[in-house]
């Protein structure tokens, strides 16, 4: 088991290896650090001096064993738009879009999970056929429409939630923010998350319904079904169990993707969280941003990949006793 | 002569498909006694596993019972409620399936599943049903079973996953035994045992077996009695000894025949020309007529019945004739 | 009586080209699905009317001679204050939408279709190339595809215009933003093409054909193209039509975002980002139009490949 985790453990670091390069090379190559500090009509005598106190007439190597250093220390050097420290804007916002995701992620998983069961078993019900084609509508409509729709809806015409912003919040713990403990707060939650929820319900509906009904013609199902056990132990202790072991990996990965998701529902609501901010700096061309940005998502999904697949090992007993060996 | 275990008479299955209604079972009948062992033979796609699905009332769609009966022990069973078959189903028919390998729940340990059929069947509690749970894998020949009781399926080998099935058919003693290819899947050298197992245990308990294979050599060492399918009718049954040794029906001749005799070695194995038609295109008359060497114009006409030829009963005009 | 029967069979394999088609499963299926239908028809109609969008729109919103800004903000025709030449009403440029949604879902469609073919290009050489040549080749290409595959789509097409937008600095966005989009929507989709046609060129090239055409020593990319390709490249079709779905929506979302094509060459996704700015001052028809077209084209678009997918799959008949 503990072979099993440090091999994940060096893959993944592996990844953010190379994750860190690319940020280098746009943060290097791409963007231009003396950026950071001179303006338009700093004198070019100065960049020069500037441009070498910053090292980046040293070699490429030293270079970005210096980048490194810093990015473990959690410095991604200054924003060209706002001139402050990439982290602490990023620290500012990541409440925001931490809440928002994990709302989003509730939603669809505790919603497309008996949708898909639901849809698998009554495979012919009218409901079933229902929710399966407006999963589909759901699957073809772009999320930025669907928040375009939905604020129209409950905020323009019916007027019953904010179409904007995050509400009252409450500071929590030093730069952490939370909008859960507001009426205000939690009322601006539910439109943003519906929306970056309602994709992945949909993918995560059908996911769950194509996979049971593959589980529900195994030949474990039909020995159970020989067996007598009831409808109702085949259904949701076996099949379920079954289909959920796959489901888990996919799921997770989903998960991971609301995140970067966000970056569109954040435009549409005004959502005060890193996606917009990824989002400005793209539009503006602010390079240690996206750098950063890009770092702390693939830390975040390479994370949850490791938690996934540990998940994964607790639910299949096979990969349990191969970990084990 | 007492009530039979399980008697199908003139049993239909029909498949709907859009190129028209397939017949796959063509007027079925056959029982087995008490304690019996019914060996089912034939080419794959003559009907044998449909049959057995079809007795315990799980044909997939589109197929389904198209005409005639099935009893058990001298009750109806066909087109009864899903919840009334149900309780049939593992409590009076045990069912074992070809392939070991997936035809247990990876995620649940052994011991998880037999007590649960045990108890779906039986009103034991949780302690009971482990107790005997434990002495069922020890009838079956698992080692250690007080132990091996809390494993997983993938930690046991094929012939020993078979034996955990077994165990499972028998879970709530039932009267008849369904065995699809109970071997098949499996190692030549542990087919031997898994069949010993189900014989042995079977005779100590009555239970009556419908043996489904196509492996002539289990069929002579098992059955008591035995049925030879061809595209969905059976074409000759009667007693082990005399189908195996004077069979009555071309095909089931020319079946024999191709069995290598272990006493003499022949020159040539016989085989039968051609193959079996496609469900779609059974031809009239006796199906087999286009494979037939003793053919004659009436076997283009009429479906021969099941009719007493030496000491079984073959659905053919020439009966017996070249044996 | 064995030549009887073969003969029997020929009977019923010799038919016209044209029964074979009606005959066949697919058409059969597609046939028996009247929202297959359907949604085929209205993609047929919207694709022929995107190309056609020249003879078909009043207008060119492109061209900013025909565009007046005192005409900007009418309603459609049948409300009031709407304006006969302007069916669907008009945008904050003074746009026909009518004319502006035909050109926009050309345009659409255009970066759609290219950015699929690229992804098609880029991941069916790449698989190629890993499934047959092994070892190395193949560990790094699937390594990087496994990476990859752990983003979203829309986040690797962001990163991609920011910093094609870093190194094109100075020059208009008009000039690439185009390129750009089909660019980003290529690198962002083309893993699944890779990793599809590799498992099947494994399987393929260890078959007798592909032994033959080398011990008659044709030249390995006269192998791979000529003989590899054909075989392998069928089950790609379903991930083409799904990917086509999901590329228009990725353009759209890219330039709602602000990030793709600019308002002056719009795209549906352009124009929907207008319309939302509109939303609350009561002029619904701009973002509403062009949303309701553009969700009606990749519900058509997902239908064919959701039906696609499971008729070609064989254990679902």
């Amino acid at each position: 088991m503990l072979a099993f985790i440090l091999r994940r453990l060096m893959q993944s670091v592996l990844v953010l290896v190379v994750v860190v390069l690319l940020a280098f090379t746009m943060f290097r190559f791409v963007g231009d650090p003396v950026n950071q500090i001179v303006s338009l009509d700093t004198p070019a005598e100065q960049v020069a001096e500037v441009r070498k106190s910053l090292g980046l007439d040293d070699p490429v190597p030293v270079q970005i064993m210096r980048y490194l250093y810093h990015v473990v220390q959690f410095d991604f050097g200054i924003s060209y738009q706002f001139r402050q420290p990439v982290v602490d804007l990023l620290a500012e916002r990541a409440p925001a879009t931490l809440e928002l995701a994990l709302m989003s992620s509730l939603i669809s998983l505790l919603v497309g999970i008996p949708m898909g069961v639901y849809t698998a078993l009554r495979r012919d019900g009218f409901f079933a056929r229902l929710f399966q084609s407006i999963s589909l509508i759901g699957v073809s409509l772009p999320t930025f429409l669907i928040g375009i729709l939905l604020i129209y809806l409950f905020a323009v015409t019916l007027g019953w939630l904010p179409s904007f912003g995050r509400g009252q919040v409450v500071t929590v713990y030093g730069r952490w923010t939370t909008g859960f403990l507001t009426v205000s707060g939690l009322k601006a939650l539910i439109l943003p998350s519906i929306t970056l929820g309602l994709y992945q319900m949909t993918l995560i509906m059908r996911l769950v319904r194509s996979e049971m009904l593959e589980v529900l013609r195994a030949d474990h199902i039909k020995f159970a079904r020989a067996r007598g056990l009831t409808t109702h132990s085949i259904h949701f202790r076996h099949a379920l169990k079954s289909t959920l072991v796959p489901v888990i990996t996919i799921a997770g990965l989903q998960l991971g993707s609301i995140i970067a998701f966000a970056v569109i529902t954040e435009t549409v609501f005004q959502w005060p969280g890193m996606g917009a901010l990824f989002l400005k700096a793209v539009q503006n061309v602010d390079i240690p941003i996206m750098a950063a940005y890009l770092m702390i998502i693939s830390a975040l999904f390479v994370s949850i990949n490791m938690i996934v697949d540990l998940l994964y090992a607790f639910v299949d007993p096979r990969l349990r006793t191969t970990i084990k060996n | 002569m007492s009530v039979p275990v399980l008697e199908i008479r003139n049993l239909h299955v029909d498949f709907k498909t859009r190129h028209g209604v397939l017949h796959a079972l063509n007027g079925i009948s056959f029982s087995i006694a008490r304690g019996e062992v019914l060996g089912v033979v034939g080419e794959s796609g003559a009907g044998k596993s449909l049959t057995g699905s079809a007795i315990i009332g799980l044909l997939e769609p589109p197929g389904h019972i198209a005409g005639g009966e099935i009893y058990l022990n001298g009750a109806r069973i066909d087109g009864l409620d899903f919840e009334s078959m149900r309780h049939i189903r593992g409590k009076k028919i045990g069912t074992i399936f070809q392939d070991p390998l997936t035809s247990l729940d990876p995620l649940f340990r052994v011991g998880e599943q037999l007590i649960e059929t045990i108890r779906t069947h039986l009103p034991l509690d949780e302690k009971q049903a482990r107790a005997r749970a434990i002495s069922l894998l020890a009838d079956v020949g698992i080692p250690a079973p007080e132990k091996r009781i809390d494993a997983y399926p993938h930690e046991f080998s094929g012939g020993m996953r078979q034996r955990v099935v077994i165990a499972l058919a028998l879970a709530a003693e039932p009267d008849l035994v369904i065995a699809d290819e109970p071997t098949t899947a499996l190692d030549v050298s542990v087919q031997a045992q898994i069949i010993e197992v189900l014989k042995k245990l079977c005779r100590e308990r009555g239970t009556a077996v419908m043996l489904i294979t196509h492996d002539m050599g289990v069929i002579a060492e098992t059955a008591d009695r035995v049925a030879v399918m061809y595209a969905g009718r059976v074409a000759e049954i009667g007693p082990v000894r005399s189908v195996v040794q004077h069979p009555q029906h071309p095909y089931a001749q020319g079946l024999m025949g191709s069995i290598p005799p272990l006493d003499q070695h022949p020159s040539q194995l016989q085989q039968i020309e051609g193959s079996m038609p496609r469900l779609s295109a059974i031809p009239k008359g006796c199906a087999f007529h286009p494979r037939c060497p003793l053919v004659i114009d009436a076997c283009h006409q009429t479906q021969p019945e099941l009719r007493a030829s030496g000491e079984s009963f073959a659905a053919c005009i020439r009966a017996g004739e070249a044996a | 009586m064995a030549q009887e029967k073969t003969s029997g069979q020929a009977n019923t394999v010799q038919e016209s080209l044209w029964s074979r088609f009606r005959n066949h499963d697919l058409t059969y299926q597609f046939l028996r699905s009247p929202i297959t239908v359907v949604a085929a028809v209205i993609c047929l109609v919207l694709i022929l009317s995107a190309i056609c969008a020249p003879w078909l729109a009043t207008m060119n919103p492109f061209d900013p001679k025909q565009v007046l800004l005192m005409d900007a903000n009418i309603p459609p025709v049948w409300i009031e204050g709407g304006d006969p030449r302007f069916v669907f009403g008009t945008d904050d440029q003074g746009r026909d939408l009518y004319s502006a949604i035909l050109y926009g879902l050309r345009v659409s469609l255009a970066i759609g279709a290219g950015g699929v073919a690229l992804a098609a290009a880029i991941g069916i050489t790449l698989g190629l190339m890993a499934g047959y040549f092994g070892g190395r080749t193949d560990a790094i290409i699937m390594r990087i595809a496994d990476v990859q595959l752990t983003f979203p789509a829309i986040l690797i097409a962001l990163l991609v215009n920011g910093i094609v937008q870093a190194l094109a600095k100075g020059s208009s966005r008009e000039t690439w933003a185009f390129g750009v989009l089909i660019l980003s929507i290529g690198l962002s989709f083309w893993v699944q093409y890779a990793r599809t046609i590799r498992g099947s060129t494994m399987i393929e090239k260890n078959k007798d054909y592909i032994h033959a055409a080398k011990l008659v020593g044709q030249p390995t990319v006269l192998i791979m193209l000529r003989h590899l390709l054909p075989n392998v490249i069928g089950p790609t079709l379903v991930i083409l039509t799904i990917n086509m779905g999901l590329a228009i929506i990725t353009e759209a979302t890219l330039s709602f975002l602000g990030v793709g094509l600019p308002p002056t060459q719009p795209s549906l996704g352009t124009l929907i980002s207008i319309g939302n700015k509109y939303l609350f001052s009561g002029d619904w028809w701009i973002v509403t139009f062009p949303g309701v077209t553009l969700a009606i084209f990749v519900l058509s678009i997902n239908l064919i490949g959701d039906w696609l997918r499971d008729a070609l799959n064989p254990r679902l008949q």
